[in-house]
């Protein structure tokens, strides 16, 4: 494929942090990443890293403090919200949803970018949101409110909305918190299935490093305040994980990729 | 999102309710009046006794009409509010409007006394509407200020609060060094009328009503992205501080309006949405807006219809009646329910 390293989202010496009155605090400084059509990107760090600013930032909700944003080649701060709204969409947690939606119109609001002012859904409208829910495997859960739904069937009907807007990137805020070993794993492989099928790029920030490293295809780990991308394989053999957590009560095995406790 | 039409049955017996409703609203009174009498009235026979003219055409169709205008447009600012604010409490009065449009009447009717300016007197009408309409626009500039810079929806929650105590602090000043019979106007004002329209009054009523309602209706989708809270709204393309503007602006012209008119109606912004969206069991605003407008009509009229005790002599406060009924509505959804959703 000929666009296959094209470049969707990218940053130059972006700063993330925030204003404190006139003082800015900068969490993390000079980042520059560029995920590229149809990888799965994971973002790790310890609490507080600022894996959730920097997703913030990037998706154009919070304004850098320097440095700026790129989606496509256009600065993400320049582009008109409907524009934008066609070309990134996201997943976020703890926002106040309301969970009388039922998972069809919670999907269904995935295409408020594109239907008219009544938001009359059309045919190809509705062709988006059935094969979010099938990609998601939601049918059988289709017209059920989203205050009956356990946390995995949550996430999963947030994703499809997302999927539904039919963008092509997508940027996830801790998609997997609260979710055991497999609903997690069964997260991390749909995005991975649908950024290598459906040729999106997706960037999820994550806490369970040694679950992403083995799925994902780029990560970008945040650490001191810094941001460095590469392939899971060359971050192993960097031994950035190494010095992740402070204090020296977790180190790292290269061999088999796992965290153990000294 | 789904379209209205699998609640056309809701719809029907809603529209049905309220035609039926109205007509039982302009027969039943204090005087009795004849079903054939009124039909004849209305269709402009003006063989039938005058003083039924008068009863009919003056006092009872306006009166309907304010209920009718009164219920809808509360229960829309009230759906409008909860999914603004994200709160299944929020309502037209917790953004402090009505607390506003109580303090300027406050100020009007217990002012003159108490502030040693008797000779400042308008006739009584005019006078409580104007004041009531610069009370709650003030309250409303206040807080469209407080909402440009405060980004958070629960501050703007809690400055409303702080209105309406701060509005009950100095109409209790005023009221103690004003004599009894203002402190009485004031009293009846507070309990709500809808029977004391004149017609001038109600073609102003329905100006201020109109623009409000095209002003609602005109941000439904931005109401609907709302339903996932601002941050997915604005990855949906939604202007959140447009969106803002136009929905405050449009709660206080409904409300702001209609207390003016009619005097604080307690419940029926907080009632009816909830009541619809119970029954309905829809959260798209194309089809909880018009279903808040036939609603909150029908609450109103059937409120209206109870406070004038047919063929008893007197009528009850308008606002006692919507708050008899309402409280124990929302009670009751709150234990049937165990949660409030918005």
């Amino acid at each position: 494929m000929s666009d296959f390293n094209k470049i969707l989202l990218s940053s130059s010496k972006l700063s993330v942090g925030y204003k404190n009155g006139q003082e800015k605090i900068i969490i993390v400084e000079d980042v520059n990443l560029s995920l590229k059509k149809g990888t799965f990107t994971t973002m790790v760090g310890i609490n507080g890293s600022g894996k959730s600013t920097l997703l913030r930032t990037l998706a154009g909700l919070q304004n850098p403090i320097s440095g700026e944003v790129l989606l496509e080649k256009s600065p993400i701060k320049t582009l008109d919200a409907e524009i934008k709204a066609k070309q990134l969409s996201v997943v976020l947690t703890g926002q106040y949803i309301s969970k009388n939606l039922t998972v069809l119109e919670l999907v269904s609001l995935g295409r408020q970018p594109y239907t008219n002012w009544l938001g009359k859904l059309s045919e190809e409208d509705k062709v988006h949101i059935l094969n979010a829910i099938n990609a998601t495997e939601l049918e059988a859960l289709k017209n059920t409110a989203c205050h009956a739904l356990s946390d995995g069937q949550f996430q999963r009907a947030l994703i499809a909305r997302a999927l539904a807007q039919n963008t092509e990137v997508i940027l996830l805020d801790e998609p997997t918190t609260h979710l055991d070993l497999h609903h997690k794993a069964s997260i991390f492989s749909l995005l991975k299935t649908i950024a290598h099928e459906q040729q999106k790029t997706i960037l999820s920030t994550s806490h369970d490093i040694e679950l992403v490293l083995g799925m994902s295809d780029e990560m970008l780990v945040i650490h001191n305040g810094k941001a460095t991308q590469d392939t899971p394989k060359n971050l192993t053999e960097s031994g950035i994980f190494e010095q992740l957590f402070p204090d020296n009560i977790i180190g790292f095995n290269k061999e088999n990729q796992r965290f153990f406790i000294r | 999102m789904n379209s209205t039409g699998k609640h056309s049955v809701q719809f029907v017996i809603l529209g049905t309710l309220l035609i039926l409703l109205f007509v039982v609203n302009i027969a039943l009174g204090s005087v009795l009046i004849p079903l054939k009498a009124i039909i004849q009235i209305i269709l402009g026979d003006d063989t039938v006794k005058e003083a039924w003219q008068y009863i009919i055409l003056d006092y009872r169709i306006p009166k309907a009409l304010a209920a009718i205008m009164t219920g809808s447009g509360l229960a829309v600012a009230g759906l409008m509010m909860q999914t603004l604010f994200k709160n299944p409490l929020a309502g037209p009065f917790v953004l402090g409007i009505s607390s506003g449009a109580s303090l300027g009447v406050a100020f009007f009717i217990l002012g003159g006394s108490a502030l040693g300016l008797s000779a400042f007197v308008v006739p009584n009408g005019w006078g409580t509407i104007l004041a009531a309409s610069l009370g709650s626009f003030a309250v409303l500039s206040i807080v469209l200020l407080v909402a440009s810079r405060v980004r958070d929806a629960m501050a703007l929650l809690i400055i409303g609060l702080m209105f309406g105590s701060l509005t009950a602090a100095v109409v209790s000043i005023l009221a103690y060094f004003s004599p009894a019979e203002e402190l009485q106007r004031y009293m009846f004002w507070s309990f709500g009328s809808l029977g004391d329209i004149s017609w001038d009054a109600l073609i102003i009523l329905s100006f201020c009503y109109f623009i409000g309602m095209i002003l609602a209706f005109s941000v439904t989708k931005s109401l609907n992205s709302l339903l996932l809270g601002d941050h997915y709204a604005q990855t949906l393309g939604v202007s959140l501080q447009k969106s803002r503007f136009i929905i405050l602006i449009a709660t206080s012209i409904l409300a702001g309006s209609l207390t003016a008119f009619v005097g604080p109606i307690a419940f029926v912004g907080l009632a009816v949405p909830h009541l619809i969206r119970q029954w309905f069991t829809a959260s798209n605003h194309w089809t909880l807006m018009p279903a808040c407008v036939l609603g909150g009509a029908v609450l109103m009229l059937f409120c209206d219809t109870l406070a004038q005790m047919p063929l008893f002599e007197f009528s009850l406060p308008i606002n006692a009646i919507t708050s008899i009924i309402g409280a124990p509505v929302v009670i009751w959804l709150l234990i049937r329910k165990k949660k409030l959703l918005f």
